[in-house]
Formats: C-alpha cells, structure tokens, sequence
C-alpha cells in the first residue's frame, strides 16, 4: 500500500525516525508559544527553506501535502480581514502552515517498517497489560493489506450494481460492503488459527 | 484472540474504504464522507472496547503515514491542522457509540441511531470543534458555526448506521458483537 513517504531522497531518510518526532515535538511546543507575526514569519520562512534544501521536486512534494489547508486559510483571510485583526490573522495562519509542515517533513522522510519497528519498541511496557507487541504488528498489517482488498472489492460491487440496475450506486451499497468486511474478518480469523494463531 | 484482532482490523480498514466513498468537499475543508460513518459502525457492531481499539488503530496508522483519511490524507501533519480535533475524537467517539449499543437495552435500529447519534455526532462534534477552536484561534460558538453545514450529513449517516446495524444483525446475528450475549 502506498504511503506518504516520498520517494526523492534527502540526508533526513538516513535520521531514524524517533529522534525526528522528538524534534518534532520540542519545535511544535516552541512554535505554539510565539506571538508575533514576524517570528511566526521567520520560523515559515526558515520552514520553506529547509524544504527547499532538499531540492525543488521534494520542495514541491511538501507544496502539494499543504494544499488541504487552503479552505482554512480562505475562512482565516476572510475573517480576520473583516475584524481588521491583520496580525493575529497572519499569527494563527503561520503557525498552523509551519506546524503541519514541519510534521509532514518527518512523514515524509520516514519509511513505514521504520514507524512501525518504532511503535514496537514503544509498545513493548503494554505487554505487562496483555498487549504482546506481535499482536499489535499483526494488527497493523492486517489493517494495510486489506483496506485495498476491501476498495477492491467495493469497486466490484459497484460494477455488478451498474450491471443490474440502471440507477445510479447509491447508500444501500454500505450494507453489503460492511458485510464483506466482517466476513472476511471471520475468515481471516480462521486463517490466523490455522497457522498457529497469535 | 484471533477474532478480536481479526475484527478489529478489518473494521479499521473499512473506514478508511469509506472515506473513499465519493465524497463532496465543502467550503470549509472538511469533506462530507462516509468516514464517522465507519467510526460510528465500529462502536455499533463491535462494541465499545473493539470498537474503539479499531478507530485508535485506524487512527495510529493515520500517523504512521498512510493516506487512509478522506481525500487521501495522512501522516503527522493531521494532527497539527485544524481538522486535528476530528480525527483523534474517532476512538473516543467509537467507544462512547459502543457503550451506548451495549448498555442502552433498546432495539437494534434505535440503539444503533442513539448511539450513533450520542457518540458518532455529540461527542465527536464536541471534540472536532474544540481542536478547530484551539487551531484557528477563535472560540468554541465560532468554530461550530463552521461545522453547521456537515451536520445534516452526519443525521443521515445517524440513520444509515441504524439501517446497517440492523441490517448485519439480521444477516450475521453472531458477528454483532456489542450485542453479544
């Protein structure tokens, strides 16, 4: 399955990834306290620079992840142009631009088994409340390898439903697709007890 | 064991499938799918607890970097956006749809609308606004104005889950495990 980490490589793929969420984290809580618009200016600016480092196809990677943010950035210029409140506009602006592109940078310069060997390690204490970290690797992968078998197969669904009926797919395809996933919950169930179970 | 992990899973994976359900996005950026719908089945069908481990997994692969959020969003950069509220109010919202499935000692639709309604719309709602709130500065009445617009979709998804609830009770009457004896 396909994942946010992208594929141009940059001196931050080598750092494992718990240093760069701790990184994160400390740079989030900083960037939460400032209050004027120029420092929030010259932490997106520094931000972009460091995006832009890494070369223009990852810069424009980064470009395209932000692109979600656009209708809150719309209501916040609206907003505050209406209430005349120009600084606090910009303050609230920056900040969530910089927060949200400082945690894609690390998403999308950590690979996936990297995370997720990450969440192991994290999750090993949780054994002494009965959560065996397999359990919770089995889980995972689970959930990866067939949320595209279930879309797979909903798109099939869908195709017998134009092959049957001239109106369009509406709600009442919910309802077999949610009982495909649980049948296929049961039958993997099955599969993970035949070889052994957990 | 292998049921639970089986359930749980797959549960996640089926919400992050109907966030792929065509969707119409509104102004405000938050796109109408059938993703709280998802959540909400979790808590109905599964209970309170497996519910609710199945959004929180869903949710902790969303931070791994897997785009399994509508509109094909994911990784970290989520939780710093004004949609962040949303997002970690699943596996809570999931539990609270569970609890009310397992304890409130009504039928299958009207348990699973109330508690649809109670944990997929109030307490999601609650937590989806206040993260708003926190993110674009402005104060809670403010933030749920912008909301205003998703919650005539989200009743209909009230009514959905009510109808699939009932609907797998009736097809698979012993994979309804919130109202397992």
């Amino acid at each position: 399955m396909l994942t946010l980490t992208c594929p141009i490589e940059t001196p931050l793929h080598r750092v494992e990834p718990g240093p760069k969420l701790l990184g994160l984290g400390l740079a989030s809580l900083w960037l939460f306290q400032l209050q004027t618009p120029w420092a929030v200016g010259a932490v997106c600016f520094c931000v972009a620079l460091a995006y832009r480092t890494f070369g223009r196809r990852f810069a424009r990677f980064g470009a395209a992840m932000l692109r979600p943010l656009w209708p809150f950035l719309l209501i916040l210029g609206l907003w505050h142009g209406w209430t005349g409140e120009i600084a606090a506009g910009l303050v609230v602006a920056g900040k969530m631009l910089a927060a949200v592109a400082l945690a894609n940078l690390v998403t999308m310069t950590s690979r996936l088994d990297e995370m997720i060997a990450l969440v192991e390690r994290l999750a090993a204490p949780l054994a002494r409340l009965g959560l065996r970290p397999r359990v919770l690797a089995v889980a995972m992968g689970l959930v990866i390898r067939f949320t595209p078998v279930l879309i797979d197969k909903a798109a099939l669904l869908g195709q017998a439903w134009r092959a049957r009926s001239a109106r369009r797919v509406n709600w009442r395809i919910l309802l077999p697709i949610s009982l495909i996933a649980l049948d296929d919950a049961d039958r993997v169930a099955e599969a993970i007890r035949a070889r052994g179970g957990l | 064991m292998e049921k639970n992990v089986a359930y749980i899973a797959l549960f996640a994976a089926l919400i992050a499938v109907l966030g792929l359900v065509p969707q119409i996005t509104l102004a405000v950026g938050v796109p109408i799918t059938a993703q709280s719908l998802g959540v909400m089945l979790c808590g109905t069908v599964l209970g309170a607890r497996r519910g609710g481990l199945a959004a929180l997994l869903f949710v902790g692969l969303v931070a791994l970097g897997l785009p399994l959020l509508s509109g094909g969003r994911g990784g970290l950069g989520v939780f710093s956006s004004p949609t962040a509220g949303f997002v970690l109010g699943f596996p809570i919202a999931a539990f609270v749809t569970g609890m009310v499935m397992e304890k409130w000692r009504a039928g299958i639709g009207a348990g699973a609308a109330g508690a649809a309604l109670l944990g997929g719309v109030v307490v999601l709602y609650i937590i989806g606004i206040s993260g708003m709130a926190l993110v674009l500065g402005k104060n809670w009445i403010a933030a749920a104005g912008l909301m205003a617009a998703y919650l005539p979709g989200d009743l209909i998804k009230v009514a959905l889950a009510a109808f699939i609830t009932q609907g797998l009770a009736k097809l698979r009457p012993a994979a309804l495990l919130s109202r397992a004896p």
